[in-house]
């Protein structure tokens, strides 16, 4: 019994108990509201990426700096025509140039290769549409950053944060024990796997504090209106345009984030996964229950 | 392992599939009448937003050292209109610029006339809705000592700006602001770039400068500014030419 914290029996949902001799359990994993919120904040973050995109290509290059060095980008998505006529995407990232040509610069829309940015099927909307794709941008801005507070609140209220989200002492102890084990592949089982381990902690409060609280104040940093008043924020990172850089980059840092995210979920089993994150329900494996219980 | 092949796959496509219909249904949704609408309320909740948290304060100016180069002209650089070329073809002396509307004093000025009121310097950024910025030092009036001089009525609420520039469609470059940015300190009708008469590219010989707001909102090639009590019937009725083609009226933002 000592083996299976009391509030992991708690929350095994009334009438789910597991016949005995069994070795897996059912527990619930994530209350309503944060799966409910995880769902908006996917939403959320897909439409704000391609609209996001969509609005990076009107003017595919980024600079450090109050104002635009339009000569020097330290980062452009551009276009050349070679000798042979064909159109070129050039991606040029500080002094090196790479041909993007399909992916970044110049891409086929309807067949034709097309000068642009990022490609059509990353952008929201598809063709070329500023206007729409800051519509887009903006309402889903106001409510990532609603549902990004209210849970915020939740998790603080909940404990959720203090209690599972911030390393222990011993967490940053294992750390190194966790950097092998994720490099292996090797994820906990049973009662130890309802628990983050300390990377998953790191990269959340990273992805939560950094990512998505930097994501919107880089955003607002960059409000014309809003920088008569933030503009200690904007000197601070150094300009309107280095604020466009790294809300970019904190964009891309949640690309890096989802695609590790989809890999440890697949990784860890797909389903139990999913089931936990869609109805609550995670199955652990209890290899000791049946000593336990006789 | 084969189970696992399959299941990694069902995810791939799964992924693939949703992605497709969600940045396709995007698409579609972009293109009926209600879900623009429908996105476009969040602009609402951003214009009363930022005017809570920034009431009547200044966008920041800054020092000559941090002065583009070049100011990086865009839209309309050379208008073609007759009226606008015989003007430039006399260098401007004939330029009067026309208020009118909801006024009680309706004023025709030259540039002579502009100059002579009290002229303010500021050195501001300029950021494009396409998402560069130029710094630049810009001379002019404040708006609000022109408006002084009209006297608006009462029932007005809005102020237009109408362009000598023609665009794609053919249809004249207007603009519009309400009064609280009508009558903020920085918002300027300007004829003087980085020290020098303003370049026909830039605006001349009078342009509006918002610098709290995105450059379209800076009207350029000013013919006249009339005062009204709404912008509903108004060309487009969104309240400026990029309005009209689903730009957002509030560009704070």
């Amino acid at each position: 019994m000592a083996s299976i914290p009391d509030d992991a029996m708690r929350r095994t949902p009334p009438g789910e108990a597991p016949p005995p001799h069994t070795t897996a359990r059912v527990v619930y994993r994530h209350t309503l509201p944060l799966r409910i919120m995880h769902w908006i904040n996917a939403i959320c973050l897909l439409i704000l990426l391609g609209s996001g995109l969509q609005i990076f290509n009107a003017h595919p290059a980024l600079y450090w700096g109050q104002r635009s060095t339009f000569e020097h980008p330290w980062l452009s998505l551009g276009a050349t025509r070679a000798s042979d006529g064909q159109l070129r995407g050039v991606t040029q990232f500080g002094a090196h140039r790479f041909d993007t040509t399909g992916w970044f610069g110049v891409s086929k829309m309807d067949g034709q290769p097309t000068v642009r940015g990022f490609p059509s099927w990353a952008t929201i909307p598809g063709p070329q549409w500023l206007a729409m794709g800051r519509a887009w941008h903006f309402f889903f801005a106001w409510l990532f950053a609603i549902n990004g507070v209210c849970f915020v609140a939740y998790a603080l209220w909940t404990r959720h944060l203090t209690r599972d989200l911030v390393p222990t002492r011993r967490d940053w102890r294992g750390i190194g024990r966790s950097v092998v084990d994720h490099a292996l592949l090797k994820h906990p089982k049973g009662e130890a796997a309802l628990r983050y381990n300390v990377l998953q902690r790191i990269a959340y409060l990273v992805v939560i504090f950094v990512f998505g609280g930097g994501v919107v104040l880089m955003g607002l940093a960059m409000s014309p209106r809003m920088d008569s008043v933030l503009g200690w924020l904007v000197d601070a990172v150094g300009g309107r345009q280095s604020a466009r850089s790294i809300h970019f980059l904190f964009a891309m840092g949640f690309i890096a984030f989802f695609l590790i995210h989809i890999f440890e979920v697949i990784v860890t089993g797909v389903g139990n996964n999913l089931r936990s994150i869609i109805t609550g329900r995670y199955a652990i494996e209890t290899e000791t229950r049946d000593e336990t219980h006789q | 392992m084969k189970l696992i092949n399959r299941r990694r796959r069902f995810l791939r496509d799964a992924l693939v599939l949703t992605g497709a219909v969600a940045l396709g249904g995007c698409d579609k949704l972009s293109e009926t009448d209600w879900a623009p609408k429908v996105l476009g309320s969040a602009t609402g909740l951003s214009h009363a937003a930022q005017r809570v948290l920034s009431r009547n304060a200044l966008a920041r100016e800054y020092t000559e050292a941090d002065i583009s180069p070049v100011f990086r002209p865009n839209g309309s650089t050379n208008p073609q209109a007759p009226e606008y070329r015989a003007l430039a073809a006399g260098g401007f002396r004939d330029y009067r610029l026309g208020v009118g509307g909801l006024v009680a004093h309706p004023l025709s000025l030259s540039l002579d006339d502009l100059r002579a009121l009290p002229n303010r310097t500021q050195i501001t950024r300029h950021d494009c809705v396409e998402g560069w910025s130029v710094i630049g030092k810009w001379t002019g009036v404040q708006l609000s000592r022109v408006l002084e001089r009209a006297q608006p009525a009462k029932s007005a609420r809005y102020v237009v700006f109408r362009c000598y520039d023609t665009m794609d469609d053919d249809s004249e470059y207007y603009e519009s602001l309400d009064f609280d940015d009508a009558y903020h300190p920085q918002t300027l009708l300007a004829w003087e770039l980085n020290g020098k008469t303003l370049p026909i590219p830039n605006g001349a010989p009078l342009r509006l400068r918002v610098p709290r707001q995105l450059g379209y909102k800076m009207a350029k090639y000013l013919r006249r500014i009339d005062l009204v009590a709404s912008i509903k019937d108004i060309e487009g009725g969104q309240g400026g030419y990029w309005e009209d083609q689903g730009y957002q009226w509030y560009a704070g933002i």
